[in-house]
């Protein structure tokens, strides 16, 4: 779907659903995922449609994903770092852990 | 300026006391026009709190309080009825709600407060239960220490609001209303037997006229002979982000929506005039949110709104028709979700068969007429 014009410097490792991923240092994790060909990063709250990164720019809130623990953190607002665990979500953050 | 054919009746306000009764004058046959205002005017149904609230309503008021029971328990059908005329589901929910006091003098508050409403209704009023610290856990596991109790309520509730409005507008214009927005109203004038509305956008000739129009009323009321004092009141809400469901019940500062953000309310400014919101109350409002659910500590809040009520000098509503001015109605009210269905079927079904006296001539706006010596 996208295709990088122009090679890293230098590349970092995140874990994205169990899979290690090496990834642009500079990168937002909403980048990362959609360079690694990752369109759907959750499932909607109440439609449970798929959704992806689509504003870039933290306002639409559609690229919610879990960031080592922590839920709906703004994919595209966050910058990967070396070792970072990402997954994607369904359905509704719980209100039980996991928050900031 | 353009002139709209004539119209046998005209509301004047398009939010959800003129949409409701709207709503229930072309149920009943008319065709009502309703002119409403602006985008940006300031609009109560924007920032209401979604409530069907009947605890604690009516102190020294009991004929209050018997209106707005009366609506609660008519709040089922109307929801039927919505859905059926528009298609959409309000999400209506009438679980119960619950006060819940962070401190003892809070306690001893709301607890006269219930007190006073059951013993005025005798055996009319609606159940209620005080509940301590432990009784409320067993029904709310997630509340905090913090938590002194609560007053718990069965006949409470609450809907969604957004979809309560679209479905007053699309049940509406179904039954054969028509809906003409960025009409906001600046003058009426007797003319013909009917009444000419005008405004920047044009004027219209109407044979009845019904006020709906919030805190606007308080201009055109005398217009008709009619008088709508209001006070200034501003709430503020935050919103968190969307949550797996947490609360199944309501409650006067905090619910739980169907689509699961929560919504956390509701401050009382009666001295501005700005719409803006204030970090300091957004601050205030947030701690009484944790400290009622710490889980709540870890939650984003996504927006915070503010709005100004619908206020008259006793809190009451306002129906009346104008003695003066045959065949101009005023409806006003705070409390427009929980009283839509007295709205769309009482408050309507009166002023169709030209009944002059609504709801039971118990809130007349002339009690603020105060003699000055």
């Amino acid at each position: 779907m996208f295709r990088k014009i122009e090679n890293p410097k230098d590349l970092v490792t995140i874990v994205v659903d169990g899979r290690e991923l090496e990834v642009d240092a500079t990168a937002s994790v909403a980048a990362a995922l959609l360079g690694a060909g990752m369109a759907t990063v959750r499932r909607s709250v109440v439609t449970d449609q798929p959704r992806g990164p689509y504003c870039l720019m933290g306002i639409c809130f559609e690229c919610l994903v879990t960031i080592d623990g922590v839920q709906n953190r703004q994919a595209c607002m966050v910058p990967v770092r070396d070792g970072m665990t990402i997954s994607s979500q369904r359905g509704a953050r719980t209100t039980q852990g996991g928050g900031r | 300026m353009r002139t709209l054919p004539d119209q046998e009746i005209v509301v004047v306000g398009g939010g959800l006391v003129g949409a409701a009764v709207a709503w229930g004058l072309a149920r009943k046959g008319l065709a009502p026009l309703v002119l409403d205002g602006e985008d940006l005017s300031h609009r109560a149904s924007r920032a209401n709190f979604a409530l069907v609230w009947v605890q604690g309503k009516g102190v020294g008021a009991p004929h209050y309080a018997r209106w707005t029971i009366a609506a609660a328990r008519r709040w089922p059908s109307f929801a039927a009825d919505l859905l059926e005329t528009s298609g959409i589901d309000v999400g209506l929910r009438q679980r119960g709600g619950f006060t819940f006091a962070l401190a003892g003098s809070e306690m001893a508050m709301w607890t006269e407060e219930v007190g006073c409403v059951a013993e005025a209704l005798g055996e009319d009023a609606p159940d209620h239960a005080v509940l301590d610290h432990a009784e409320t856990a067993r029904m709310v596991p997630a509340i905090g220490r913090d938590v002194v109790g609560a007053i718990y309520s069965p006949l409470d509730g609450d809907v969604n609001s957004l979809r309560l409005f679209r479905a007053l507008h699309v049940g509406m214009l179904n039954l054969g209303a028509a809906y003409r927005p960025h009409s906001d109203v600046t003058e009426i004038v007797p003319k013909a037997g009917g009444f000419l509305l005008t405004g920047a956008w044009g004027e219209v000739l109407a044979g009845r006229v019904v006020l709906a129009a919030g805190n606007g009323n308080t201009r055109l009321a005398p217009m008709v002979g009619l008088s709508a004092p209001t006070l200034q009141s501003k709430g503020q809400i935050l919103v968190t982000e969307k949550c797996a469901p947490f609360f199944p019940y309501t409650s006067t500062t905090l619910r739980q929506t169907d689509e699961g953000g929560v919504m956390i309310g509701d401050s009382q400014e009666a001295d501005t005039s700005s719409i803006a919101t204030d970090q300091d109350i957004s601050s205030v409002l947030a701690s009484r949110a944790v400290r009622t659910f710490p889980q709540l500590a870890a939650v984003n809040v996504l927006r915070s709104w503010s709005g100004f009520r619908v206020k008259t000098p006793d809190g009451l509503p306002i129906y009346e028709c104008s003695s003066t001015h045959p065949g101009a109605c005023l409806v006003m009210c705070h409390s427009g979700v929980t009283l839509a269905p007295n709205h769309a079927e009482l408050v309507a079904d009166a002023i169709v068969s030209r009944d002059t006296t609504l709801a039971g001539g118990l809130f007349p706006g002339g009690r603020f007429h105060v003699p000055q010596d």
